[in-house]
Formats: structure tokens, sequence, C-alpha cells
């Protein structure tokens, strides 16, 4: 074991920043990391082995009890809950006869849920030793089954449980026409970095992920930062339920978001870059590094790139199952082998960033756009789009419609437009944005996707009239309660106390006075947390309690309070130890007259 | 002079200590006789709650009798009130809500030292207790609380006073305590 | 010339580098405050620090203080928040004041009772935590950690160790123990280490010593702790 280990660490060259690296391959090994091991990378890493087992804690692909030679994960987003995910999950622990969350007692196989996996338009998904898993049924079950009960390795599984499709349904200024790799750089280095700064800032165009910040703002403020050493960051750590356009374009359009992270590089002047890609997304992997070497072969990257006396070079590391990471100062601490708990700002990553250096972090779609204006111009860009919100945005379409998948838009479409594209009928409402966005309902379907109306990351998920808005908005806070780093108390205990509020008020125990209370503690989390995940958890209930009132009123009992547990359950071992069930071995629920 | 204030008290899962401190009000007693007509109390044998202005409830809930009290009161009382830090969040017999309750009974009725005729006690006239022992508010709507293990018998008194005079209630903050 | 920033309509002068909070302890202003102390890296973490700052919350130990900045720091709403946020913190964690030893000398305690708290409004987690009483001198009741990381910060900073980290996510965090067993008798913690008398709680005591001072008598009992908390700090920075 110390051989194996040993060899990990020197591939990694003892980095403590590539910590996370490392814990990912020794525990793709032994399914888990163990107090040896931890003891030996602390000698190694000269880390306090404090740090290793905080990270090792914090990540949900990581595990200092063994997890099963078969590791297999279900993707619990709403989406694959809708394609019957629930049914899969159970059907699936009981054919493999072992309880979910739980290591089979020989070893072999272990079974939980994950957070959304990124693919909502071909679910219900999971994953397999790190490996995605697309539309899975009960023949494909059964079919998995067979194959870990005999032992196979999964490289050896048919390539098909694996496949994963792009599904680009509509294609604009930034799926259409790929530039060939280079041609954004040389218009770059023709026209100038500054005079690309200026293309950047005509095209109006804004962060990706959501938030909006003026990208060539960012740039100008990173570039101008008196240290000299640094970065690139392209955020692939897409991680908002119902989002999945940085898989497709990472998977059919890497060589432009490389080639705008080298724009982007040569203008701040950084010479090294980090693409973060989600664990989840391990899959694309071993193409993006080929496509990495494939650019440094034709001088795209590397030392002297297109012979202008330029160098940067991009690394990729993989995030291992947290959403918090795709906050950008969280990511950073993730990539810097940390837990990933974002940081208090000031200083913001332009000025502080990875090691404590000018850091531009972007999304995929950014640097996908950035890359398309370096050749087109910016002008190009923001003739496209709304006064206020230039340029296109791709959106990843999932739920109730008849062609889930990629669909690029001016900004400024409608939420109608959209359906009607995607073959949405009969539809209740639209998550949009995802669980941190806004739920809005089928009567607004006259307004528009912008930063001045819906502002959106890309999630767009659709529900029917045959949906329940209670199971949907219970799989999102449940989620936020999952995912919150914990760093603060407004999100740490909020979210829990978000998740027992609306548990309570959905199964029935709720009153007056519970509606009120969730309410107050929505705004509690939203105006007192450290970071967006925080301050957006509450949006799923609150935009819901918002527009449909009545699904909440109609759980609600007419009586002034009714315990949040069920008391008479309290009562079981009780009952059971005193070997008693007469009638005054029970409770009910509530008082009877 | 108008019509008594009606004012019932009991113990759950506590120790009487709460009732302790409000005897602690001392010969101010006299006075809030003057106002107040103890109903079902330890101090009176009233074995149930009639209707009631006030309810003293100390202790948390730690068995099913423990929920029927405590009913009763949330019934019959217009204004109810949690005594005590055991009331408020469980207090020391909520220390037990990390063991097991299978550990709790086997060590005091099977497993532990000097036990004869170990077995669990199984005669429907005994309450059977809760997994956890919990605070009032959880079973409960609660309208005021009284912190303090006890509170003094000057919050008792303060508090009284501020309802019998028909103002809100408040402690200043010399009366705050949790221990 | 000082700059300034009006904290309630008061204006407070503050140097270059000062937080919100820096500027309001030189100038005899108490902001709530559980995680901070101005003696270690600002950490953020607990959130009673919020203020508003031209009208955005803002934690007053980690943001900067700028010229011109109009800031909130006693309201009702902020008030309000800030009992709820401590509130959360009794909830979370296991605190039964009358069994603990800190009673009295406890930060938690003292900031509920500057709040006028009286309940926990909060349904209870009860969780399960456990207590770390292997080594001979110090005691540490994890019951009652809030993870204001000051022990974490204090042996780094002042005592050149490492013996305690912050592990877990979200409502599974925890507090973890630098030493090969995971105990703190194994750990190179001193009696002596600042560590080991920073905690705003009861979560790590000095063994032998609790009941020197009898209930009743203690910090909290005789003063508010913005009395207090502005004594002890401002000494030192004001």
């Amino acid at each position: 074991m110390q051989a194996f280990i040993q060899t990990i660490i020197d591939k990694h060259e003892a980095a403590p920043v590539r910590l996370l690296a490392i814990l990912r391959d020794i525990q793709a090994e032994y399914q888990h990391i163990s107090a040896a091991t931890i003891e030996i990378l602390a000698t190694a890493l000269k880390l306090p082995r404090t740090q290793i087992i905080s990270v090792i804690e914090f990540y949900s692909f990581l595990h200092t009890t063994p997890t099963g030679k078969y590791d297999i994960l279900l993707s619990d987003s709403i989406t694959d809950r809708m394609l019957g995910k629930q049914n899969l999950m159970f059907y699936f622990a009981s054919q493999l006869k072992l309880k979910i969350g739980e290591l089979r007692s020989d070893g072999l196989v272990s079974l939980n849920n994950t957070s959304c996996t990124g693919m909502c338009d071909q679910g219900p998904a999971g994953i397999v030793n790190g490996y995605a898993l697309t539309r899975l049924d009960r023949p494909r079950i059964d079919a998995i089954i067979k194959l870990i009960e005999q032992h196979t390795p999964v490289k050896q599984w048919p390539a098909e449980f694996f496949a994963v499709s792009d599904n680009i349904y509509q294609a604009g200024l930034l799926l259409q026409a790929p530039i060939k790799p280079g041609d954004a750089l040389k218009a770059h280095f023709q026209r100038g970095a500054q005079n690309t700064l200026a293309e950047i800032d005509i095209s109006g165009l804004r962060g990706r992920g959501g938030a909006g910040f003026k990208t060539a703002m960012k740039w100008r403020f990173c570039a101008a930062e008196p240290e000299t050493e640094r970065y690139v960051v392209c955020n692939a750590d897409e991680g908002e339920p119902g989002t999945f356009k940085d898989r497709v374009i990472l998977n059919s359009y890497a060589h432009q978001v490389f080639e705008g992270m080298t724009v982007c590089a040569s203008i701040i002047g950084a010479e090294q870059g980090f693409l973060y890609l989600r664990g989840e997304y391990l899959h694309l992997y071993e193409k993006l590094q080929a496509i990495l070497q494939e650019r440094r072969e034709s001088a795209l990257l590397g030392n002297n790139i297109l012979n202008q006396g330029i160098n940067f070079d991009i690394e990729i590391r993989l995030g291992c199952g947290a959403y918090i990471c795709g906050e950008e100062s969280a990511l950073i601490e993730s990539l810097e082998g940390k837990r990933g708990i974002p940081r208090n700002r000031p200083p913001y990553p332009v000025s502080q960033g990875y090691l404590n250096k000018p850091t531009v972090v972007n999304n995929v779609e950014t640097f996908l756009a950035s890359t398309k204006i370096a050749v087109h111009g910016g002008q190009w860009f923001a003739d496209v789009g709304t006064e206020q919100s230039q340029g296109t945005k791709i959106l990843s379409i999932s739920g109730d419609c008849a062609k889930p998948g990629i669909y690029e838009y001016a900004f400024g479409v409608t939420v109608a437009q959209v359906l009607n594209d995607c073959g949405a009928y009969d539809v209740l409402g639209i998550q949009v944005g995802g669980p941190s966005g806004t739920f809005i309902d089928i009567k607004e379907s006259q307004r528009k996707l912008a930063f001045e109306d819906l502002a959106t990351g890309g999630s767009f998920i659709i529900f029917n009239q045959s949906r329940n808005i209670l199971d949907i908005v219970k799989n999102f806070t449940h989620f936020f309660a999952h995912e919150s780093c914990g760093f603060c108390t407004p999100c740490r205990v909020g979210t829990s106390l978000l998740k027992k509020q609306l548990d309570k008020i959905t199964e029935g125990h709720g009153s007056a006075g519970d509606i009120v209370a969730l309410e107050e503690l929505c705004q509690l989390v939203k105006n007192n947390s450290h970071c967006g995940l925080g301050q957006t958890a509450a949006n799923p209930i609150l935009s819901t309690l918002q527009r449909y009132p009545e699904r909440y009123a109609e759980k609600l009992k007419d009586i002034s309070y009714e315990p949040g547990f069920d008391l008479d359950a309290s009562l079981e071992t009780a009952r059971h130890l005193a070997n008693r069930d007469d009638a005054g071995a029970h409770l009910t629920q509530v008082e009877e007259d | 002079m108008a019509d008594k204030l009606k004012l019932a008290t009991t113990s759950l899962a506590g120790c009487f200590g709460c009732h302790m401190s409000l005897l602690d009000i001392d010969e101010r007693m006299l006075e809030l006789a003057k106002h107040v007509e103890f109903d079902r109390s330890p101090i009176t044998d009233i074995e149930h709650c009639n209707p009631c202005d006030i309810g003293l409830i100390e202790g948390g809930v730690c068995n099913s009798e423990n929920v029927h009290v405590l009913r009763e009161f949330r019934k019959n009382c217009k204004i109810l009130v949690a005594v005590g830090a055991c009331a408020i969040n469980g207090g020391l017999p909520a220390l037990r809500n990390h063991i097991p309750l299978e550990d709790c009974l086997n060590e005091s009725y099977r497993d532990g030292i000097g036990i004869e005729n170990a077995q669990i006690p199984s005669d429907p006239e005994l309450p059977l207790l809760l997994d956890k022992v919990y605070p009032i508010h959880e079973i409960v709507k609660v309208d005021y609380y009284l912190p303090g293990c006890p509170p003094s018998g000057d919050v008792f008194w303060t508090f009284l006073s501020d309802i019998i005079a028909g103002r809100e209630p408040s402690l200043p903050y010399e009366l705050i305590h949790f221990d | 010339m000082h700059k300034t920033i009006t904290i309630d309509g008061q204006e407070v002068p503050f140097e270059a580098g000062q937080t919100i909070m820096d500027a309001a302890i030189s100038a005899d202003i108490y902001i709530p405050h559980l995680c901070h102390n101005p003696d270690y890296q600002p950490h953020g973490s607990c959130k009673l620090c919020t203020v508003k700052v031209n009208g955005r919350n803002c934690s007053a130990c980690t943001f900067p203080a700028m010229e011109g900045q109009d800031i909130q720091n006693h309201s009702a709403d902020l008030e309000q928040d800030r009992l709820r946020i401590t509130q959360m913190l009794f909830v979370e964690g296991n605190h039964f004041c009358p069994s603990c030893e800190k009673t009295g000398n406890c930060q938690l305690q003292a900031v509920a009772y500057y709040l006028k708290m009286h309940d926990n409004h909060f349904p209870h987690f009860f969780a399960n935590r456990e207590m770390d009483a292997s080594h001979p001198e110090i005691l540490i009741d994890h019951n009652r950690c809030i993870f204001c990381n000051l022990c974490v910060r204090a042996s780094q900073e002042k005592d050149n160790k490492n013996v305690f980290a912050i592990s877990g996510r979200g409502i599974n965090k925890r507090l973890i123990i630098n030493s090969k067993s995971g105990q703190l008798k194994d750990s190179d913690i001193d009696i002596n280490d600042c560590a080991a008398h920073i905690c705003p709680t009861g979560a790590i005591l000095i063994k032998g010593t609790g009941y020197q001072v009898p209930i009743g008598q203690r910090i909290y009992d005789q003063q508010k702790i913005d009395e207090v908390s502005l004594a002890e700090e401002s000494k030192d920075h004001g």
C-alpha cells in the first residue's frame, strides 16, 4: 500500500494544492482513505493530519470508511425523480440486497444518493466509481447488477451505459460555426491585447454563471493589480440542479473554451490557468487532457504561444462532489487543495485569488463567448440580445418537455417561446436558474430571460400540471441543507431548520403559525448568510409561497399547534421494551376532544 | 374588585425546584393571593385543570403522561408559560437524549448495579417514556418563557405583576439567567 | 486628518486597514460578536456582528471601514436577527447552562442575555456529540462547541501549533483534534496554550477550576457583555 501511495504522491509532486487529486487517486484504488494513509500523506505533504481529514469529510466523493468495490450513486435531482429515480433506487437496493447509504457486508457494492449529476436531459442518471451512467431503467439495472456480481471491471461494461449525448436542439452565436483552433488567438494577437479587451467591453459580455459581472471589467481589474503572478480559472463546477450546458460545451467546444482562457491569460498576463471540472464530469477528463495536449503540440498552449513570446498552460483539477465549489472563492480554496469554504470579501479574487494572487474566474460559457468575440468583434455580439443583456444565453432545458437538451437564445427571449420550442405542454411552472433562481408560474410566460428580468445561469426545469409543487420545493430545500458548507451560522443551522420546518408542513403537521415561522426563517437565512448558497437557499420556498399559498395552506391543520415529529412513534421503543400495546401506550398527534 | 385571575401550575419532567422558587416570593404571596386564585397546582391538590387565565409549566416532556397534562393545560389556560430551563429546552433530563432509550431502560431496570428481579416494568398504570425529552414548545404552543434554573422569585413576581396589571410582561436584564 | 464612518448616527474615525469592528471598538461601540476576538484573524462566521452598511448586510468583523459608510448597528431588525442566530446556536448544540461550569462566564450565554433571549425558539437538534476527558488538565465537551474557530486560530496564530481543526460539512460540522488517536491527551496541547483558554463557551475547559467563583458572582452576573467586551478589547486596541 505504502508503495502505491508513494507513487501517487510522486505523480502529484507532493504538492498540497493537489491534495484533492491525490485523495481521488487513493480513493479509486482503496475505496476510502484510511487512517494509516492519512498519516503517510500528512508526513509526505507536510500537512497537519487534521487538514487532510477535514478535506475528506468535506467532499461527498471522499470517504474515511470503505465504500464498495463498485460504488454506485444515483442522481437525486428533481428531474431524475420525475423520471422515476426513486422507484429505481428502491429496486436497485432490493436487488443488491443492501440498504441505501450502506456498504454491502461482502464489501463488493455500495449504493447512495448524490446531488444532481448534470444529466437531466438523459436521466435517471447515476455514477459508478466516478463515471457517469445515463438513461437508467430496470433492464439496465439488472444488467449492471449482473456485471457487479460477476466482478466485471467497470472499464469492461458496455459503452452504451456511459453514453452521454449533447442534445443540442438550438444553436446560436456560440454554438454555431465553431472557429478553427488558433483563429481567436491569431485575431487577438493581430489586434493587440488592449484592443481585444476593448472588443470584449463593446460586446457587453457579462459573466454567464448567473451573477452577470462585466467580463471586460473583471479582466481589467485583474490586469491592473500590482502583483504580476496572475491566474486564469475556468469554473466548470456547474452544480446547480438542472444545469448541464457546460458538460456539452466541454464535450464539443473545449478548444474554444481553452482558447478563451488563453486570450484572457494574454490580456491579464497570466502564465497558469486551471479548469476546475466538477467530479461528476470525470468522463470528460481524458478527452480534455488530449485536447490540451493537442493545443500544446500546435503551439496554442505552453511556451511562446504562436511565436508571440507568451507562455500559458492549463491544468485540469477535478472537484469531489461539493456544490459550494461553484462559488468562485470556494472554488479557489478547493483548487488550493482545501475545503471549499467561501472566503470573506473583500478582497475579491481579481486582487487576491488563487494562492492570494490576482485571479480571473469565469464560467465555461463566458470563455467560449470571449473566443467568439475575439474573432468576430464586440459589435457582432452586442447586436444580439437586449440593451442590458447582450448576446446569447445557452439554456439547459429539462423536465416535462418533448425535447430536453441544449438551447441557445438571444437574451430577451420569452419563456413562452422557449416552452414552445422544446415541446412543453400543460405547464404548471418553470424553475428558472435552478433552485437558487426563481420558480415562475405559467401565467408569467411572457417574462423574458435576461439580467433585467429573469436572470439565469442556464437551468430551466419545466413542470407540468401533474407535478406537486411541495415535492419540488422539498427536493430543493433538502439539496441546500445537504450542500451547505457549514461555515456561517445562518446557513449551517438555518438550511437544516428550513428542511425541518418545510417537512413539518408537507407531512401534514403544520398549522397557520408554522407558515409564518417558515417565512420568517426564510428571510433570516436569506439576509444573514455568508454567501450565495445561503442567500438563495430559501428561494424555492419564498417564490412558491408567493405564487401558490393555497398549496401550502391545504396542508395545514385548523389547530393552534402540532408537534413537528411523530409523537406516537417516539413511544415505540418504550412500548416494545415494556411489551405493551394498550390504549395508554399510544399518543395521538394532536389532542382529541 | 375585579374577579381574581385563575392560575394553574404543574411540574412535568422537572424537580419542583421552580415551584419552590415561586414560594420564594415570600410575603408577596399575600399580595399575589389578593389577585390570583390557584386552580390545579401542587399547592391546592386540585387534580384537573379548570378554565384558567395562566398556566405555569415546569419541566420538559419525557413521557406520555406529561403530554396529556401539558395538553390539558394548553386547552384550559389562556396564557401558557414555560417556566425554567427544563420546560424551555428539556434541561438536565434531556441529557439522556444522546443515549438510546433502550440503553437507559436497560441500565436502570436490567443491567445496572444492585438490581434485583431485573425486568423492564410493564404496567398500564405507568406512563411510557418518549424517545427523547422535549421542550414544551415542541409539543404545544407556548406564550411566554421564564428562564432560569430555577427562575428567581423576582422573576415570578415581575411576570405575574405585569400580567395582573394588564401589561405586556417584560424581564429586566438582571432577571434573565439560564442558571 | 482622520477618515470617518457613521455608526447609528455617530461619527467614528478609522485608520486605513481597520474593519468596521475595529473602528467601533476604538470608539467604545459594542457590536455583538462571538467568533471575533481582536487578537486573532477575523473569521466572519457567527454572523452576530452583521450590521447594515449603506443598507446592505455585512459582517462588521471582516468588512473594511471605508470613508462615508453609513452603518446601522442597533435597530430592531438587526437585534431580532441576532437573537434568532443566537437561538440557532443554542438548538444546534446541547447547551444546558445549569450543568455547565462555564455558566456566568460564557459569552454565548452573555450574548443571549444581552439580546434578551428567553427561549430557544426553534426545534432542538439534540445532536449526538462526544466529550473528550482524556487530557489530565483540559476537557472538551463537543456539545457546547459553536464552531467559532477561535481555538483553531489561537493554536495556529499564537501557540504555533495545529491542535484543532474544523471538519465535516454543513450541520455535520465538527471540531477535530490533531493527534493520531484523535484524543486531546495525545495532541501537543499544553495547559498554558492560548487555545486552551480562548473558548467563548464551555466547550474547552480547564479541569479543576470550575467552581472557584460561585454561580451568581461570575463575570456576566455582574456586568453586561457590552461593557465587559469593550473594557477588554479596547484596552488592547484602543
